[in-house]
């Protein structure tokens, strides 16, 4: 099975489309807030790929191609921000010192945290930039001498959780502004939450969309500082 | 052509912030560059949203599917992930949690002080 499906130009893309197909119709056929569609995909394809036997190579030949469109789709973020340009410069301010409270928070309780658990210091910066779009991120933990592979694999898990319970903890906090929305989001989860605040609306995208760019460069900037201290 | 002449200057951005990822010696990647190409090319008129505007709703649209590989990928972690995985999902969860809650909270407080005045 493995050979010809080793061979196979389009297993891999085909697995992970199939698998979020399936996810958003249980979500739709279902409704609950924890059927996650991104995440019952990540279930579904990791089942899929085990129970052939397949290799992580093997399924990232093809797979790759979907990555690949990350780019240009992030890219295209810029679309909704100019369209939101407006409310953004009315609120620049208020975003931005939300975004700067966000990142300070994210260093802080990671040093705090990094420290309880008895983290080394090269543990300490692997999380640092655990919150930010993952090609900064990766860059910021080699920078700063942590663990490139768990930097990010740090940063997958932090968006794919922010995607699946971001809804739940601005209820619980009670967020109910479109512009507080997005800029909570887009600085806890990057790119992966923003695909979700995408879904829940224009205003929450574009913020959610100007807040990886933002929390990505303030995290540059703050964690050479920080790392210092550890 | 209307799609291909879309697709092609998306493209035609990424790589741009490329080209600009690869000059300057910052830690910014090319993606975030081309957010900034393409937001200044409709900001000052160069281009129209109609250039672009089919094309990228679409790959926003599809976006999140496009993070199921990489995810996947972290299977080839676990074996160095096992010793230390409580204190790490520990670490992960709850600043994302507390990220989450302060950025939204701060971003509300302020929004809605400047709002009264």
């Amino acid at each position: 099975m493995n050979g010809f499906l080793s061979a196979s130009s389009y297993f891999g893309i085909l697995v992970s489309l199939i698998a979020y197909l399936i996810a958003v119709w249980i979500r739709k056929k279902f409704g609950y807030a924890f059927l996650n569609p991104l995440l019952v995909a990540i279930i579904i394809t990791v089942a899929a790929v085990l129970l052939l036997n397949v290799d992580y190579e093997v399924y990232n030949s093809s797979a790759r191609y979907l990555s690949f469109l990350l780019t240009p789709a992030t890219v295209c973020l810029a679309v909704p921000l100019y369209e939101q340009f407006d409310k953004l410069k009315e609120n620049a301010a208020a975003i931005l010192a939300g975004i700067f409270s966000g990142v300070l928070t994210s260093i802080a309780s990671i040093f705090a945290m990094s420290k309880l658990f008895g983290f080394t210091k090269e543990e300490f910066v692997t999380f640092l930039p655990k919150s930010i779009t993952t090609a900064i991120g990766m860059s910021v933990a080699e920078e700063l001498g942590g663990y490139v592979s768990i930097a990010v694999a740090a940063i997958i898990v932090t968006g794919v959780l922010g995607n699946i319970i971001c809804e739940a903890i601005l209820k619980l906090f009670k967020i109910e502004d479109p512009i507080a929305k997005g800029a909570a989001i887009g600085t806890a989860s990057h790119a992966i939450g923003t695909s979700k605040a995408i879904e829940i609306g224009e205003v929450e995208g574009a913020i959610s969309s100007l807040s990886i760019v933002v929390a990505g460069i303030m995290t540059v900037l703050l964690s050479a500082v920080f790392a210092g201290l550890y | 052509m209307k799609y291909l002449k879309q697709f092609t200057l998306i493209l035609g951005i990424c790589f741009a912030g490329e080209a600009l990822h690869h000059i300057l010696p910052l830690p910014i990647p090319a993606s975030i560059y081309g957010i900034f190409i393409l937001f200044a090319l409709l900001y000052f008129k160069v281009l129209k949203l109609s250039d672009v505007k089919e094309t990228s709703a679409f790959l926003i649209a599809i976006m999140p599917a496009m993070f199921i590989p990489a995810a996947v990928g972290l299977i080839n972690v676990y074996d160095v992930l096992k010793a230390n995985l409580l204190p790490y999902l520990i670490v992960t969860i709850v600043s994302t949690v507390l990220v989450m809650a302060v950025s939204g909270l701060m971003t509300q407080f302020l929004l809605r002080k400047g709002a009264k005045r």
